[in-house]
């Protein structure tokens, strides 16, 4: 199957940004290591960048849907990401109640974002099975 | 939505593949209006019909038209 330009940008960009959250992740988790309680600019720099190259992976999905010509395929994404997104939220307001009356821990909300992908997972699924339905 | 699609692209001896290269889409898009799974934008729909030298009614067949 041919893959559309718009799609190798995709890949391109999501492997980059990948790539850069862990050299930031590292380099923030030394930095915090080497240097506990630090505040200041440094800091602040070192505990929001890996945080900007997951933002990153959000503007390569929004600019892959600018870009992909084949309608039918950025329909494929449009509905993989919404079903990725309902199911995040939809986990993060269930696990946000149960953690308010004391029925579930805290969890760190960055967590989000890989229940996220995981969705995107899901929505892959989804859009396997109903393209086998009626093929 | 129901089309002639498939015989169309019979009837010229044109694989799924062939099609897609000709209308600029993947393959899996053409499968996917062949088979009524998806329902082409306008501007595509026009590419299709324009392609078989035909009018879009004569491709594709209005849901409200089907016996």
């Amino acid at each position: 199957m041919s893959v559309s330009s718009a799609r190798v940008r995709y890949n391109k960009r999501v492997l980059l940004f990948c790539l850069g959250y862990v050299v930031t992740l590292i380099g923030g988790v030394s930095y915090f290591r080497n240097h506990p309680g630090a505040h200041g600019v440094t800091a602040y720099a070192a505990a929001v960048a890996p945080a900007l190259l997951v933002i990153g992976v959000f503007f390569a999905v929004g600019r892959y849907l600018v870009e992909e010509q084949d309608e039918y395929v950025r329909m494929l994404m449009v509905r993989q990401t919404l079903i990725a997104t309902a199911f995040a939220l939809s986990l993060a307001t269930l696990w946000g109640f149960l953690n308010a009356f004391d029925l579930a821990p805290h969890i760190d909300s960055y967590y989000i974002v890989v229940v996220w992908f995981a969705g995107l997972g899901i929505g892959q699924c989804v859009n396997t099975l109903l393209a086998g339905r009626s093929a | 939505m129901n089309n002639s699609l498939r015989a169309l692209r019979a009837e010229r001896g044109w694989s799924q593949q062939d099609l897609a290269e000709r209308l600029e889409v993947s393959r899996q898009s053409v499968n996917a209006i062949e088979t009524g799974r998806y329902d082409p934008s306008l501007p595509l729909a026009f590419k299709i019909a324009e392609l078989f030298d035909l009018a879009i009614e004569q491709v594709f067949i209005s849901p409200s038209r089907e016996a």
